[in-house]
């Protein structure tokens, strides 16, 4: 690791995406995620790499997809209306495995929306990549350092299983200045063996043939599945926070997990056993240790900054076993008190008479 | 006498190096597997096998681009193929990257990925195959129909005032900054197909030599979806040159 530097969000992933080892990057300004693409447009020519400002998310995510057939680490930094616009590209890189690392600094939505923090792209990161049966890893960063680490992560994962990887931020995480540590500068990866060129004689010598008999199209869905179903066993990720004991769980994600903690950190000063989970990955779901962190639990509370989508997974997790509350939030985050005013009452219920 | 010098391409005999033993997918008498002979030759001819990537666009051309080329390649998304080669070409700087496209995802739903891609002067070469319809989903009108061109969305004729104007591809982008070279072409004569395969090579050329875009526009016969037999169809490939589409060189400004 290297010095801490005092960086916001954007800038981070940012760094983080040229010190993972990545050298192409393509993509449309769009706020709250603008500054990635600003940074990497100066940063990576200094390293040997190329910065693309694409004339549509559209064609961001085909040029990502076109470098990423080359063999190169490829990313794109978008917000919510501009990663509704690359759902093709993202079932095409899903159909055809190949990796890429896409950003969504998410804003309030549906439509225009406005520039506010949201977590309103949950459901669309999370409920497959575009159509068909495609599915995409998504990693929740909530703080800068998170977002620059789980960047690094990101390459790694779309490389190691030939996937899209989604880091989904919001505008806070976004725009918030914090001292963010970076791993030393990586070399770029050779292109891999599958990747194009290739060379003449290699078969096939292509990607994304054309198939027409239908064992063969069942098939090559069927190996997707089992894929989805080796990242599902192996890549959940979460923190558990006071969570052994806890009578009330609270469970949030990004900025809300973070406001989150300081609530649950304060009803402990107060002797209340509240507990925090979040999940690292939103895709795949933490849903055995989410189990495992509700063993004790009477209650849980999901807090998410979005008219409630996340709290549909946590009650599939939870198949029924225990009490789900929803707290949604329109616009923005949370303020710690709205959170508290939400989990004290479930919180006394919660106490045996 | 004037010596005029041949061009520097050859008709190779039996099947072209740049082909698989896959069956050509199209209907008989369409302009499509001798077009994609034409590219596979030059691509021969040229040496270029081993380091090309052909980005094949999405219409009838896609299952023969993919299973009918004999070198690498790589399917795109209807309309994006530009952006892709465009990825493509920046992460393999040493590759010959060239798009395979139509003019529905060229001309249509691609518009916004050629311009920009001509506008940026990627290195690459840009092949549309113009037969005035979508073949692929059952012939409808396409930006390229002709007017009282009947299609399975204009079933008594384009009109210009219903269904818009004919947009000649080769001339708008001609006439765009970072296209090296633009012409047009066509597969129904001797005379037309070795014209063609000069336009080829030179575009290719273009772009293998990283000097900007390559672009060549192919008039290609449908007899399937103009309603006529395939001799017929040779003919009408005339009939829209004289009406719309221009045969030859549109720019050349080779280094």
């Amino acid at each position: 690791m290297t010095e801490k530097r005092l960086m916001r969000g954007n800038d981070a992933v940012a760094e983080a995406t040229v010190r993972a080892g990545c050298r192409f990057v393509a993509g449309y300004p769009l706020t709250p995620a603008t500054e990635i693409l600003e940074y990497l447009a100066w940063r990576l020519p200094e390293v040997g790499g190329t910065c693309v400002q694409a004339e549509s998310e559209i064609a961001a995510i085909n040029m990502v997809y076109g470098a990423a057939a080359g063999g190169a680490w490829a990313m794109t930094p978008t917000s919510g209306l501009g990663l509704s616009l690359m759902q093709e590209g993202l079932s095409q890189l899903c159909a055809v495995e190949l990796p890429a690392v896409i950003v969504d600094m998410a804003r309030m939505g549906p439509g225009l929306g406005t520039l506010s923090p949201s977590q309103a792209d949950y459901n669309l990161a999370t409920r497959g990549a575009g159509h068909g049966d495609s599915r995409m890893i998504v990693l929740a960063p909530a703080s800068a350092q998170e977002a620059a680490d789980l960047t690094v992560a990101a390459f790694g994962l779309a490389a190691r299983y030939r996937n899209p990887v989604l880091v989904l931020g919001d505008a806070l995480i976004a725009q918030v200045m914090e001292p963010v540590q970076f791993p030393p500068l990586a070399e770029p990866p050779a292109p891999p063996p599958w990747s194009l060129p290739g060379w003449l004689g290699k078969v096939p010598n292509a990607i994304g043939e054309y198939r027409q008999d239908l064992a063969s199209v069942e098939e090559s869905v069927r190996k997707l599945q089992r894929k989805y179903a080796a990242i599902a066993a192996a890549e959940a990720r979460a923190v558990a926070l006071y969570c052994e004991d806890a009578e009330v769980v609270v469970v949030a994600y990004g900025t809300a997990g973070r406001t989150a903690m300081e609530t649950v950190r304060a009803a402990r000063e107060s002797g209340l056993r509240a507990g925090l989970f979040r999940p690292v990955t939103l895709w795949p779901f933490p849903t055995a240790a989410l189990r495992d962190a509700t063993r004790e639990a009477r209650a849980v509370l999901v807090a998410e900054m979005n008219l409630g989508q996340m709290v549909d997974d946590v009650r599939l997790a939870l198949a029924g076993r225990i009490v789900v509350h929803s707290l949604p939030r329109a616009v923005g985050a949370f303020p710690p008190e709205e959170i508290g005013a939400a989990l004290l009452p479930l919180l006394e219920a919660s106490v045996p008479a | 006498m004037t010596v005029i010098a041949r061009p520097e391409t050859r008709v190779l005999p039996g099947r072209s190096a740049g082909l698989t033993e896959s069956p050509v997918p199209y209907c008989p008498g369409c302009g499509h597997s001798v077009a994609q002979r034409l590219i596979a030759d030059t691509i021969e001819t040229m040496g270029l096998r081993d380091r090309t990537v052909a980005v094949i666009g999405a219409g009838c051309y896609t299952n023969g681009g993919m299973s009918c080329f004999d070198f690498p390649r790589l399917s795109s998304l209807h309309g994006r193929a530009p952006a892709v080669a465009t990825g493509v070409k920046r992460a393999r700087p040493d590759a010959f990257v060239f798009t395979l496209q139509g003019d529905g995802d060229l001309a249509a739903i691609g518009l916004s990925e050629i311009v920009h891609a001509c506008t940026r002067g990627e290195s690459i070469a840009v092949v549309m195959l113009n037969n005035g319809t979508y073949g692929n989903t059952g012939g409808q009108l396409a930006p390229t129909t002709l007017p009282g061109q009947r299609t399975a969305t204009t079933l008594t004729g384009r009109e210009t005032v219903a269904h818009g104007h004919t947009l000649r591809v080769a001339e708008m982008l001609a006439g765009l900054p970072g296209v090296r070279y633009a012409a047009r072409g066509a597969v129904n004569s001797a005379q037309n197909l070795w014209r063609t395969r000069r336009a080829l090579r030179t575009a290719f050329e273009v772009a293998a030599a990283g000097q900007g875009l390559g672009f060549v526009e192919i008039l290609s016969q449908c007899p399937t979806f103009w309603g006529v037999d395939p001799i017929a169809s040779l003919a009408q490939v005339d009939a829209h040159a004289k009406a719309a589409f221009p045969l030859g060189d549109l720019r050349d400004d080779r280094v």
